[in-house]
Formats: structure tokens, sequence, C-alpha cells
């Protein structure tokens, strides 16, 4: 006898299952019952949020452990567990780039912050604007075309040897023992600190041109020992995932390697390639260290990457913080330490996103 | 342009495995050749040593002669190259450039090897490579799109086309059909029919009905054991081997009551 | 149309390919070359400080005497950040990837990789700016209460610019590379082994246990090395961070010193034997990070068998 039949009221399935408002109810207990505990030791809004969220978490977990069981509550002790960690990770984050962009607009905004150079720019001037309460003198131009030059001239050095080297490990070596030399030792410079590869790069041309010799193409080699593992690494990994069904059937055609690789290969996989390349040139450009010890300090302009000093935004930022240019009054230098943080700060973000656009202009288009 | 392939004594090594033992065959021109057996009998990688594919992979290497209308192409001084833009080849899944429109999957052949082409020249050259593959109705209208928005079938047919266009003696299939369903398989194996007009094709195939559709001749590849070298077992008339066949085991082969 | 014979030599194209293949071994030639010349320049420059007299060297005691604290230092404050942004970045990595709504996921997968992008020099601005004030308030208590445990022995630095500070923000700078490579491994993590967790009952939890973790392993520990090594390595941070001085046990006291820091402070006005020596600490810090690289890469390579990527 097969009669239809109803639905249960209470379903054999959601036995010992705590109801769905549970969370609801425990939460506005956590957070009355912090708000009682702060009241009794001084209030303070971002302890009552640290204990609402562990007293929040500490009732859920044994409210589960009473009703659903064991294994219920430890699901939703690790729940707790990675969701509070990643709140916790949010704070220091979320605190650096609030601190950036309050102190860094005020200065971004300074009428001629991004056309003037520190050339001129002393002490006396920013005594003055402190006293005469006058926007603050001096920008950040030489930084910025010094950062984009020795970039630049990083980026011209890397590309070249890190996607050929790339080209040698997946198309022409297979696999043989020298390829695995190359592949360890580029992981290695992957690990060089960015101030022993500056190190290097002033030993290399203290040899060749004399002791002292700090240029920005010195410091653009020291950026492309950083660089060119990157682009090894990126480009390899995208090389890889070129189907050999491609390889193949050009060479099918009679197509020779060099011109399968530069024809078919390359433009396969060039979104990742240029992403991988502008993430680079994003991870480089804000390299501090290096620049500290090959480049030099400069105050004016300086348009020639193999004579002179040349400024940088990352050491722009760090000399303006660790030696303010009016020593009694370091506001000013301050005020134009976080403006060029935001700058820099924006520089990386635009080559981020610009990579992800240019992954998805140069993705080979499906037609459907 | 239909050429022969004469192949004698021919050995083919993966490192020091011996793959494929001793094969001695003649493929005539303006025909249809198709290659059975069953799967790692060495078909496959017989086939592509006929344009030099094989060396594609680390380690392959050949000993014997294959000659083309008279020319061995393994003789000193051969560039694969030369070889494979005379020997043509369509592979198991269609493979058709991503980063090309089907114009320029039709030109690939001639325009990466720099070849100077004018304008009205490629356009004849795509017309009648797209219209010998049975595909030009099809795409006319959408030539400047990718190829790879078309269906499994129009991409093996485009895949036939772009090989076609670079005028190859011998056309090599490499079981075209076993990536498509029936509707398109159908479209290729009229195709096939088409072309031997013209070329001389072989095809490797899992699917015996194909062959005995498709093919003049038919050769019967097989293995005596994993480890073992794949051997040329039976080689003849498409209908002797499907009705009348000389070994015991092409019979068990064709009969389904092995592989 | 073609009768031409076989043999016949196409010239320039062979010679193209001699010369793509060619361009493409000399690379790799040249990143052998570079990383044998970095390693050839710095033993070189470093070389005139072990033969120069003990008196001579910074602190009157020799080169060990010299590189020794730093040595410590550096690893203290890499020690530090590692404790801090290991758990939480593979956290952080677990909730985008198994917890995170699949909307949210996306949005924080690249608000955490351009977070890895942010230059050092800001975090650093940071921390000595906004970090180390806040912080002295804590130290102050950690001293009162806790400071019969050495590493919080007063009297607490009055400017917060510590070595637990420096460490903090070394941990705040790795955590996002961590949470973004740990993030890519767990994606990668089989669906089917993870569903076929699931189908037998298991929480999310116990899911993530027996299919998840075990399969990236590998791919943590290699994280938490690289993130390790850029701990090491970092400079600016601790630069800014730190109000550096002879080594000692208290992480609550100005005091300590990295030897990134070191060059990176000392290395524009040395010269003569000053600078052979920062370049022999650099040397120091070379190898230091070559170990923790080759460490790391044994231990992945001994993982990968029992990885379950196959």
């Amino acid at each position: 006898m097969a009669t239809l039949m109803t639905e249960r009221k209470r379903s054999a399935l959601t036995q010992n299952r705590l109801p769905k408002y549970t969370p609801y109810v425990v939460a506005g207990a956590a957070i009355v019952v912090a708000a009682a505990l702060m009241a009794l030791v001084g209030f303070n809004v971002f302890a009552w949020a640290l204990l609402s969220a562990i007293l929040f978490a500490a009732g859920n977990v044994t409210s589960s452990a009473v009703v659903e069981g064991r294994r219920k509550a430890i699901d939703k002790l690790a729940t707790s567990l990675v969701v509070g960690s990643f709140l916790v990770a949010l704070l220091p984050l979320v605190s650096v780039i609030w601190t950036v962009l309050v102190n860094g607009i005020p200065g971004l905004l300074t009428p001629g912050f991004l056309g003037s150079s520190m050339n001129g720019v002393t002490g006396v001037q920013d005594n003055a604007s402190v006293t005469n309460n006058t926007p603050v003198m001096g920008g950040v131009y030489h930084a910025l075309v010094g950062s984009v030059l020795i970039t630049l001239w990083a980026t011209l050095i890397s590309v070249p040897v890190g996607l050929l080297t790339s080209i040698y490990l997946v198309e022409y070596s297979a696999g043989n023992k020298f390829s695995k030399v190359i592949t360890f030792l580029v992981d290695v410079m992957t690990g060089i600190p960015s101030i022993v590869a500056g190190l290097f790069a002033t030993a290399l041309f203290a040899l060749i041109m004399g002791p002292g010799t700090k240029t920005g193409f010195v410091a653009a080699v020291a950026l492309s020992v950083l660089m060119i593992p990157v682009v090894v690494r990126s480009s390899e990994e995208m090389l890889k995932i070129v189907p050999n069904e491609l390889r193949e059937a050009s060479y099918a055609l009679g197509v020779r390697k060099w011109r399968t690789i530069l024809k078919i290969v390359i433009p396969t996989a060039i979104s990742g390639i240029a992403s991988g390349v502008t993430l680079a040139i994003a991870r480089v450009i804000g390299e501090t260290a290096p620049l500290l010890v090959t480049a030099g300090f400069a105050s004016s302009i300086n348009t020639n990457v193999f004579a002179g000093w040349m400024a940088s935004l990352p050491t722009f930022i760090y000399t303006q913080i660790m030696t303010p240019t009016s020593p009694s009054n370091p506001d000013p230098s301050a005020q134009r330490a976080w403006a060029a943080a935001l700058l820099l700060i924006l520089l990386v973000m635009a080559l981020n996103f610009g990579a992800r656009l240019v992954a998805r202009i140069f993705a080979p288009k499906t037609g459907r | 342009m239909s050429k022969r392939i004469d192949v004698s004594d021919l050995h083919v090594y993966y490192g020091d495995f011996l793959a494929v033992e001793d094969v001695n065959i003649t493929l005539d021109a303006k025909s249809v050749t198709a290659f059975i057996g069953p799967s790692g009998c060495g078909k496959s990688t017989f086939l592509r040593t006929l344009n030099r594919m094989h060396e594609v992979i680390p380690g392959a290497r050949v000993e014997g002669k294959v000659l083309l209308d008279g020319d061995n192409l393994y003789s000193d001084g051969v560039d694969p190259v030369t070889v494979r833009s005379q020997i043509g080849m369509v592979f198991q899944r269609p493979n058709p450039f991503p980063t090309m429109s089907i114009r320029d999957n039709v030109l690939a052949g001639v325009k990466l090897n720099s070849r100077r082409i004018s304008k009205s020249d490629a356009d004849a050259l795509v017309e009648s490579s797209l219209s010998s593959a049975n595909l030009w109705n099809e795409v006319k209208d959408r030539l400047d799109k990718p190829g790879s928005g078309l269906s499994g079938g129009q991409q093996q047919r485009l895949c036939i086309a772009r090989a076609i266009a670079v005028s190859p003696d011998v056309i090599l299939m490499d079981e075209p059909c076993s990536a498509l369903d029936p509707i398109s398989t159908l479209a290729i194996e009229d195709l096939i029919n088409e072309l031997k007009d013209q070329y001389t094709v072989v095809i490797v195939t899992h699917n015996m009905q194909q062959a005995a559709r498709v093919s003049d001749k038919t050769a019967f590849f097989n293995i005596a054991g994993t480890g073992k070298p794949g051997k040329l077992i039976e080689f003849a008339e498409t209908a002797t081997i499907f009705n009348n066949p000389g070994e015991k085991s092409t019979e068990d082969y064709v009969s389904g009551r092995f592989g | 149309m073609s009768n031409t014979k076989l043999a016949r030599r196409a010239g320039t194209g062979r010679t193209g390919d001699q010369v793509f293949s060619g361009a493409a071994l000399g690379a790799g030639v040249l990143i052998v070359a570079i990383l044998f010349a970095v390693a050839m320049f710095l033993v070189i420059q470093a070389l005139p400080t072990f033969t120069a007299p003990r008196s001579e060297s910074t602190g009157g005691e020799g080169f060990f005497a010299y590189i020794f604290p730093i040595v410590i230092g550096t690893l203290i404050a890499a020690m530090i950040a590692l404790i801090i942004a290991t758990p939480i970045g593979v956290a952080v990595a677990l909730f985008i990837s198994h917890y995170a709504p699949r909307s949210l996921a996306k949005g924080m997968g690249y608000v955490v990789d351009l977070l890895a992008a942010i230059p050092s020099v800001i975090y650093g601005a940071w921390g000595a700016s906004f970090l180390a004030s806040s912080l002295k308030g804590p130290y102050q208590w950690l001293a009162e209460n806790l400071g019969w445990i050495p590493i919080f022995a007063g009297p607490a630095s009055g400017t917060g610019k510590t070595i637990l500070t420096a460490g903090i923000v070394l941990a705040v700078m790795v955590l996002p590379i961590i949470a973004s490579l740990t993030r890519e491994i767990f994606l990668q993590a089989p669906m089917l082994h993870q569903e076929a967790a699931l189908a037998l009952g298991a929480t999310r939890w116990e899911m993530i246990r027996m299919a998840v973790l075990p399969f990236a392993r590998g791919g943590i520990i290699s994280a938490v090395m690289l993130g390790l090594g850029r701990a090491l390595g970092e400079t600016l941070a601790v630069a800014l961070v730190l109000s550096s001085g002879p080594l000692i046990a208290s992480w609550i006291r100005s005091g300590n010193q990295t030897i990134a820091a070191e060059i990176a402070l000392n290395f524009p006005e040395a010269f003569g034997l000053r600078m052979h020596e920062l370049i022999a600490a650099g040397l120091v810090l070379f190898l230091i990070t070559l170990l923790v690289n080759v460490v790391a890469r044994w231990i992945i390579s001994r993982h990968k068998e029992f990885s379950g990527a196959n």
C-alpha cells in the first residue's frame, strides 16, 4: 500500500542539530556579556570587539559540543580559528593602507609635488613652511623619473635573459643536467636578499669602473639580479602549459623550431608571460635596499642612468624619514615621504591591475 | 603532386627501446592506405617516422630507409623541415592555432615560413584549401573569427585545410576521427575519399569499419606482448585483409576475436 | 611543384634555428655566470676583512665577534615573524580557498596578492610611525607583568622600536606572501578527494585535514621557507623600525641588529675596510639564505612522494 507520505514536523535529519538562529543568539549574548565585563574594567571599543569575538567563538563551540557532538564542535572551532585569523590578519593590513592614505593624501595633493624635484629645497624652506604655514615645497619628480628609468633598464636586461632562459628550459633542454642546474640556480637566485644583490652590483662596478661608482645603471643591474628569476619562473610556467599539439601541428607544416616558438608558442603564452613580467616590474619598483647602495642619493633630476647619482621613490621615502631635510622640523619631510609612499603604492597597484588587464587583452579569443 | 613512399628495413627506437621492428611497405601514390592494429602496436609511431615527426620526442631515432619517390628521407643532409613541408600531417585531436583566425590558420604554413604572398594569392589559397576540405561554405562568412570557435569536426577539417595549403605530396592522418562525433566523422571520411584524387593519404585508425570504408589498402600491425616491438603483420588490399586475410592474427583481429 | 631534391639545404632557416637555440642556451649560461659572479665578487670583496688585523675591525675583536650578534639578531627577528605569520597566513589562505563565499573569495585573493606586492619601505614607514608608538603601552605592561621571562625583561623601550616590533612588521610583510602561495596550493588540492571525503560524511574541517592539508604540506613548507628567506633578507623594514644596539635577550628593549639593516645603514658612508666588512656580512647573509633555500628544496622533494599530487 503506497500512500503519499506527508512531511514530518520534526525531521529525523535535523535531530541533534542546533536551530538555525543559534549563532545570532550567541552573538547577541557575547556582545552583551563583553560590554558588561568591559564596564567593570573600563570601556575600550577595540577590546570590546575582541572580547565579543572570543566569547562568540567559545559560546558557539560549547553549544555545539553539548548538542551536536564532538566532531561538529571541532569543526566549529576550526571555523572560528580560521575566520578569526583572517580578521586578525586584516587589522595590520588595513592599518597600513589607512596610515598611508591619511598621511599621504595631503602631500600628494600639494600643488607641484608631482612636478618638482628636491633641488634647492633645504631646511630653510621647510622651516619657513612650518612657521608661515605655507604649502610644503619640493616634490618627487626626480625620484619618479629615477624609479621609472631604473626599472625600465632592469626590465630591458631581465626580460630577454629571463624569457630566453625559460625558452631554453622548456623548448630546448629536454630536461638535461644543465637545465636542472639552471632551475636550481634560479631557485637560489629567487632567495638572494635584495641588499646582497645591491652589494653584488656595487662590487662588480667597483671592479670595472673603479670604487664608488654609483649610477642608475648599477641599480638596474642589481634589480635585474632580483627580477630575472621571477621572469624565468613565470615564463617557464606559461610556456609549459602551451599544448604540445600546437608545436607538433606547426612542425608538421614544415615550420622551423625557432619560428614555431616565435610565432606559435610565444603568442599562445603571451598573456601569461606579459602579466608575469608586469608583476615582476611591480615587485622591483618598490625595492629599496639595493638602490641605497647602488644609485646614491640625489635631490635633482637626472635622466642619465649611466652617470651621476639618481633618486628613486623608495630611497626618497627612506631618506626623508631617516634624515629629514630640516632636522628641527621633520613634518614637511614626513609629509613628502608619505605622499611618495602613497604614490608608490598606487604605482604598484596600477601595475598589478595592468597585469590582469594585459592577461585579458592578450588571451587567445575563443570566438564563442 | 602525389608521391609514393617505399619503406625498407625500418626500425624505430625510443632510446634503447625498440618500438617498431623491421617494416617493409610500399604506399602507392593517389591511394588511401589504412594502418590498423591494437593499441600500442606502433602504428602511430611508424606513421610519425614517415615525416620525421617522431624526432620531436627526445631519444626517438630510426634505422632503415624511407624513400619519397626515390629520395631517402633519412639520408645525410636532409632537413626534417623540408620533409615535413612535403608530407603533411593531421592529428588525433583538432589543434587549430588558438591565436589565429580561420584564415590565418589556413595560411599558417605559408606565413610561418615567411614566404611572401600577395593578398589575392592568399585569398585564392584560403578558398581553394577550405573548399578542398569541404569547409568553405560553412566558414566563408567568418574567416576572421578565431578557429577555436568552430565545432570539433569543423576544426579537424580546418586542420586538414591547413595541411593542404602548403601543397604537400602526402597527407598523414593519425586517428583523425577519434575525437569526433559520428556525423563529423562521416564528413571527414567523405573528404578522405576526395583527397586521394590528388594526394597519397595514409590514415591510422582504431575503427575497422572506417578502414574498410575509406582505404584501398590496409596494413595490420600487431605486438607480441608488453615491452616487445610492434611489427607489420600483413599488408594487402583492404578487401583481402577483411575478407580473406593471410595471417591467423589478422583474422582474429578483424573478426573481433582479439584486442 | 616541389620536384626539388630533399637534400637541398634550406640555408637561412637553419641558421635561424642555430642562432635562436644558441641565444636561448646563452641566456641559461648567463644565469649560471651571474650567480657565480655574485658569489665570486662577494668573496673577493669580503676577503680583506679576514686578513686585516683584529683590532681594526668594528668592535676591535675581529670579524666573527662582530658578525655573531647580528646573525643572532637576524635569526630572532625572522623567527618572531614566522611564528606569527605562519599560522595566520595558512588560516587566511584556508579562509579564502575553503571558507569564504565564492563571490568574496576571488576579490580577496586579489587583495592578498596586492598586499604581497606592497614595497617593504612602506611597511617600514608604517612600523616606525604607527606600530612602534602604539606598542609602547603593551610593552610597558609586558615588562611589569611578565618581566621575569628573559625576552620580556624591562625596562621597556620608550619608543617601541624594538626587535619584537621589527619581528611583527616582518610578520605583516611575509603574511601576504605565505597566504598567497598557500592559497594557490589549497586551490589545487584535488577536488575528487575533497568530494570523496565529504561523501563519507566528513565535516568541513575533517575534509580539510583528510584531503587538503596532506596534499598541501610541501607547498606550505616551501611558502614558509620563501617567507623566511624574505624575512631574513629584509632590510628597510628593520632599518626603519629597530633602534639597534648590542645583542640583548629582551625583545622589548632597544637593541639587537640584523645583517641586512646593518649593511643598509652603514654602507652608504662606508669605505676601506669597513666596506669589505659589510660585504663580508652580506656574504654571510647570502649563505644563510642559500642554506634555507637548499633545506626547503630538500624538504619539498622528500614530501613530494607523499603529497598525493600524482
